[in-house]
């Protein structure tokens, strides 16, 4: 019986009580003991062949008869208004279908009072005219026809001149988001913990503006039939994208579907409706036809969101024993012109240690930059690099080894409302991950010569607990397969390979014969955004809840037929088994019995425990080796330990912990879109000038998960494992400069010139 | 990766254009004739009017390698190419590798090492790893890492590449 609960629910750091309606009747969670035979095993991923045979069709490759091709005209300043615009010329080209601008589109309210084409452009890339024509190259042509006069307008692109009074307003708001001190969060009393410290150290770090760069880019085909609109679009959230296409449209959401199902990268840059649905669906109306828009990768840098920049002033107060008396931090994140706030940067600072007096102060400002997204644990991994920077300072200032400061500052209890954790092993983790990469035995110390090797290490906290809303449906067919349907989508993640081992293992069928229908609005009920480590979480109970009301069925059914209990029965492999009879019975055989009247198990995620937080733990640490003459930063090894609870999958999560810390290491390397100040304008918007790690810059990695099941969390004693191995690489690798070479790089990335910069200015060398 | 030069005998070809002209191209062992402006890329025109929409438009101008296929045996980056260049040579892309006689060794040690994420980069690593086969059955770890430098992976499935790359290489030498 569906009943309405009241539950706590994370989404990347911020925590939410929700309403929930939940169908879940009580499932006994999969503990440590439970024999299971499918979940915890390594399973090849489903939909493998169609990818490594290029006929997996990502949304870039649809292609639909009568498709027209469209192209986005973006603004060349960081500021300006529209003084005019002609578009006739373009409009009367032979081949182009539409063109829509501010003169004639719909005003469809975008961001607080600003318009889908504003007069106003309030950065370098934001959409002044869209064409839709036969092909792409007709687009272009007409976008070069079409004859905008701008009047420039002053313009502001770093976060500390724009909260200056008298800055260059962005919106009729000002720059600052909320107060002036931000969002603020407060417990003990800083001044007095200060007060009682032997050692207070205050700095400022720097995290740059990352790309996500996914490499198919925003990208959406729109098509009406009828009054309707099918979507086909690269989305983490089907559900939400139909949801906001429809409310911005004002259709019914029953008129609109989304369809999703192989999607080339998203890491929280395609959690939300952007602009170019919109439009898209926009000119279908207009021409009657489907038109396909995507975004060209330099239109990607500069208007596909990006991870905010943030400046962080921490300080930090310590007794001479190492306990953490008082940390503070203001962060400033530049969330450009149409961020929709900043992310929580101060998450590890409140709650990653046992410290009783804490104050962190997030602000976020406008500028007339492109609009910041949630990136792969936004907040929590610039945060962490900060944090843990300062936290090895520390130890080495008070004589103690890294490892044992934080272990004496270790919070067995969530620091922030003295709850239990539904399971941590942060302990382990530090212990395996030292193990591994050799932390008692290191040299330590900076050696002498050009290349010098050095070890650092950070730990790891997120969320991940997921949550309801979020359902799903098991179908049994007549032959003893079964489907599972449900409105989620995969990203890269394994998704649909981690559901159909839950959904065998709870039936009891083979992993073949359960097929997974994902990433179709249409297709399967509410499944939330694939971000903020949820999908797992949150959908693997539902999934299992499903499987179990439709193996209930089935046993129920072959009861009666067999003319047995159903206490006795029990599937397994496919096979029905009795404790009674020594036959087993296929499942096709019971099915093929009813034909087509269909076994249909629906299930949706319980609440979560509300006397529990839900958390994953991890460290990471790296040995690098910097070369002190050209500046190189060679990352050689990285040792992974993360508690995500219990692994479904180790072939797919090893990939996950791999990829978090590829892109961690272009993170604390590498990656930075650079803008100009004084002209407003990003230097390097295009994959060749921004650097993204390639396969000669990944160090060794050595993923040993803690693989316990968290019995509290959810029913499969799982939590979500995408963004944990991303944020402890960039401060680990840093620490290990600092061990290398002394020298501590308090502004990411670690680039040559800043450590070639350092190092002439250091006598030691 | 090793990008072609413009051969001889392409640009040999008479002048062709503009507007739409016949194109005679031979792609995994079969003939077409497309018509399409001689500025188009041969990645256009394999996505767009040949419906092979596995080699992927990121970059568009050589910066990613998903776009890989091999043109005479030789890995390009067809967003780089005219298609109009093409002409008389041989075009191999990741839709002909598994025809007709089952998954290719390197889909195979792919899939089975989970070689991907995503999947957008794969048909360009694939690609560039089997024209590193086709010349050297049996390449080194380096080998295969500079053959498929030029292939980004943003999801970061490298470490995975190189083992599946690795397994094909070590199952060659045993023969
Ligand atoms: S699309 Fe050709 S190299 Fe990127
Ligand atoms: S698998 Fe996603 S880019 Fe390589």
């Amino acid at each position: 019986m569906p009943r309405i609960v009241r539950t706590k629910v994370e989404f990347e750091g911020e925590v939410r009580e929700r309403m929930a309606v939940v169908e879940e009747d009580h499932i006994t969670p999969w503990g440590s003991g439970t024999p299971l035979r499918i979940v915890g095993r390594s399973y090849p991923r489903t939909g493998g062949v169609e990818v490594v045979t290029g006929k997996a069709t990502y949304t870039a490759d649809v292609q639909l008869p009568g498709m027209l091709y469209c192209r986005i005209m973006r603004s060349p300043h960081p500021h300006a208004e529209i003084a005019s615009i002609d578009y006739v010329k373009a409009e009367s080209m032979s081949g182009v279908r539409a063109v829509l601008c501010h003169a004639n589109a719909p005003g469809i309210r975008w961001f607080g009072d600003s318009l889908l084409f504003d007069r106003i452009l309030r950065y370098e890339g934001e959409e002044v005219a869209a064409v839709a024509a036969d092909d792409e190259e007709i687009a272009d042509g007409a976008l070069s026809l079409i004859r905008v006069r701008y009047r420039e307008l002053p313009f502001v692109v770093e976060a500390e001149e724009a909260m200056k009074p008298g800055a260059v307003q962005i919106h009729p708001g000002g720059n600052i988001v909320g107060g002036p001190d931000g969002e603020v969060y407060r417990r003990g009393n800083v001044r007095e913990g200060f007060a009682k410290a032997d050692l207070v150290v205050e700095e400022r770090y720097e995290t740059p503006a990352a790309v996500h760069n996914c490499l198919e880019p925003h990208c959406c085909v729109a098509m009406w039939a009828g009054d309707e609109l099918v979507l086909w679009d690269s989305t983490q959230h089907v559900y939400g994208i139909r949801n906001e296409v429809a409310a911005t449209l004002g259709l019914p959401l029953n008129k609109v579907r989304v369809i999703s199902e192989f999607i080339g990268g998203g890491f929280g840059c395609k959690q939300g409706v952007g602009k170019h649905e919109i439009i898209a669906a926009l000119l279908a109306k207009m021409t009657g036809r489907p038109v396909k828009l995507a975004l060209s990768r330099r239109a990607e840098n500069l208007a596909g969101g990006v991870r905010h920049p943030t400046i962080q002033y921490l300080k930090a107060g310590v007794r001479r024993d190492g306990t953490l008396m008082a940390l503070q931090l203001r962060s400033i994140a530049n969330i450009g012109a149409y961020g929709m706030g900043g992310s929580e940067v101060g998450g590890p600072i409140r709650e990653l240690y046992r410290c009783p007096n804490v104050l962190t102060e997030q602000i976020a400002i406008h500028t007339n930059l492109g609009p910041a997204t949630a990136f792969r644990a936004p907040g929590y991994m610039e945060g962490m690099y900060g944090l843990e920077s300062m936290m090895d300072q520390i130890a080495r200032g008070l004589g103690i080894d890294p490892l044992q400061f934080r272990l004496l500052n270790y919070a067995e209890k969530d620091p922030m409302r003295g709850v239990s954790y539904s399971s941590k092993h942060l302990d382990k983790a530090y212990r395996t991950g030292a193990s591994i990469i050799g932390w008692e035995s290191r040299p330590g110390g900076q050696n002498a010569g050009a290349r010098r090797r050095g070890f650092g290490m950070a730990s790891q906290v997120w969320g991940g607990g997921g949550g309801p809303p979020a359902y799903a449906i098991v179908r049994l067919n007549a032959d003893g397969t079964a489907d599972v349907l449900t409105g989620t989508q995969d990203i890269g993640t394994g998704t649909k390979t981690v559901l159909s081992q839950i959904a065998a293992e709870e039936l009891g069928f083979k992993v073949e014969d359960v097929r997974v229908t994902i990433g179709d609005s249409r297709a399967g009920p509410y499944a939330p955004v694939s971000a903020g480590s949820m999908t797992v979480p949150s959908m693997g109970p539902a999934v299992r809840a499903a499987a179990r009301s439709a193996r209930e069925q089935l046993l129920n059914l072959a009861a009666d037929l067999l003319r047995v209990l159903a206490t006795e029965l029990s599937v397994k492999e496919g096979k029905i088994k009795s404790t009674a009879r020594p036959r087993e019975v296929a499942v096709g055989e019971i099915t093929g019995r009813i034909g087509d009247f269909m076994i249909i198990g629906q299930g949706a995620r319980g609440p979560n425990p509300s006397d529990a937080k839900v958390r994953t733990f991890g460290a990471q640490f790296a040995e690098v080796e910097v070369d002190v003459e050209t500046g190189d930063v060679t990352v050689l090894r990285v040792a992974a330990v993360h508690d995500f609870g219990r692994v479904i999958n180790p072939l797919t999560l090893g990939n996950q912990v791999e990829g978090g810390i590829v892109q961690g290491t272009g993170f604390a390397l590498m990656e930075e879109r650079i803008v100009d100040s004084p002209t407003g304008k990003a230097l390097n918007a295009n994959l060749e000038a921004y650097k993204v790690p390639t396969m000669l810059d990944v160090p060794s990695i050595e993923s040993h998960p803690i693989d316990l099941p968290d019995e509290i969390c959810n029913s499969i004693g799982a939590k979500g494992a995408g963004e944990p191995p991303i944020i402890p690489t960039a401060p680990a690798i840093a620490n290990a400069v600092f061990d290398a070479t002394g020298i501590r790089i308090r502004s990411l990335p670690i680039t040559r010139d800043k450590l070639l910069e350092e190092i002439r200015r250091n006598a030691a060398f | 990766m090793s990008r072609s030069i413009p051969s001889v005998r392409a640009l040999a070809v008479r002048k062709r254009g503009p507007g739409k002209v016949t194109l005679r191209l031979q792609v995994n062992g079969e003939e077409y004739a497309v018509l399409a402006e001689p500025r188009r890329t041969l990645l256009d025109v394999l996505r767009k009017d040949l419906g092979l929409t596995g080699a992927k438009k990121v970059c568009d101008r050589g910066h990613c390698g998903a776009c890989t296929v091999l043109v005479d045996g030789i890995p390009i980056y067809s967003c780089l190419k005219l298609a109009i260049e093409c002409e008389g040579k041989r075009i191999e892309t990741i839709e002909g590798l598994s025809f007709p006689d089952g998954l290719h060794p390197l889909q195979k040690a792919f899939i089975e090492h989970d070689a991907f994420q995503c999947g957008f980069c794969t048909p360009g690593q694939i690609m560039s790893l089997k024209a590193l086969f086709d010349r050297n059955p049996h390449p080194s770890a380096d080998e295969i890492r500079s053959a498929v430098a030029g292939n980004l992976c943003r999801c970061g499935a490298y470490a995975k590449i190189l083992r599946a790359a690795q397994a094909v290489s070590e199952a060659h030498a045993k023969g």
